[in-house]
């Protein structure tokens, strides 16, 4: 089962640019290693991440095979009101994980 | 024919063997000029110019199966004026498209973060593109002294 970590601060002023940090248990197989017996290990990546703000997309990202297993993102956003950031990663076979982190903006 | 003689043959022909084995399952590697390919793949053919945009980079790299880095880019970061998209592209990998970070007016900031592979000591380039539709780059040099993709799996 994989498992998100994500760091948003807890509460924000408003207008206050937030640093957002997220981190995903996946193992972003490449698709080019092979087996001691010399067959191929089938492709499986984490394609795409998507963060929203209250429902509006604010970050995404189109990550391919050179990118590290454990996909680690740094973005950032302006706190424009309290609410939810919703988080979603998608990728090959079936993969999809979502996570929330709630935001306080003062 | 004399033992040590023929010992000398047969270690030639072995080691002739193994060389050509390693060279050939060598994994396939990307060029400079599929690099600039890919890179015309992804944003077109307008003109890209050097500047606005920071590569940073460790340039000595230990591992690389997890090298960090971080793109900057010199813009405000309003609704006229911002950051759409921005592309990291290697020039020695097996596939030279790494990332591409999507990016707008609410950001804020114009700065992303990630981990990612290198195959070998290369050229790593990031090209953005901003709300007016003009290209920036950005290359770093890195060095790896142990390249991702070569270890085999279980």
């Amino acid at each position: 089962m994989a498992s998100a970590l994500i760091n948003v601060p807890p509460r924000a002023k408003r207008g206050e640019i937030v640093e957002i940090k997220t981190l995903i248990s996946h193992v972003m197989e490449t698709g080019f290693r092979r087996t001691q017996v010399g067959a191929v290990i089938p492709r499986n990546i984490i394609r795409r991440f998507v963060c929203s703000y209250n429902g509006a997309e604010v970050f995404s990202a189109d990550l391919h095979p050179a990118i590290s297993a454990n996909p680690f993102i740094v973005f950032s956003t302006i706190a424009t009101e309290s609410g939810t950031l919703a988080f979603e990663w998608t990728g090959d076979n079936g993969f999809s994980v979502k996570e929330t982190a709630a935001i306080t903006v003062e | 024919m004399e033992r040590r003689a023929f010992l000398k043959i047969a270690g030639g022909v072995a080691a002739g063997l193994g060389l050509t084995g390693i060279v050939s399952v060598k994994p396939a590697r990307a060029t400079p000029a599929e690099m600039q390919e890919a890179i015309r793949a992804v944003v077109g053919a307008a003109r890209i110019t050097p500047g606005k945009v920071k590569l940073e980079l460790p340039p000595l790299i230990e591992n690389g199966n997890a090298v960090p880095l971080t793109v900057t880019v010199d813009s405000p970061m309003t609704e006229a004026e911002h950051v759409r998209v921005v592309h990291v592209f290697t020039e020695k990998n097996p596939q030279p498209y790494v990332v591409s970070f999507h990016l707008g007016p609410r950001a804020g900031r114009a700065r992303v973060s990630t981990r990612m592979r290198l195959a070998d000591s290369q050229n790593v380039v990031a090209v953005c593109q901003l709300s007016d539709g003009s290209l920036w780059s950005d290359s770093a040099a890195v060095v790896v002294t142990l390249a991702a993709c070569l270890e085999d799996g279980i």
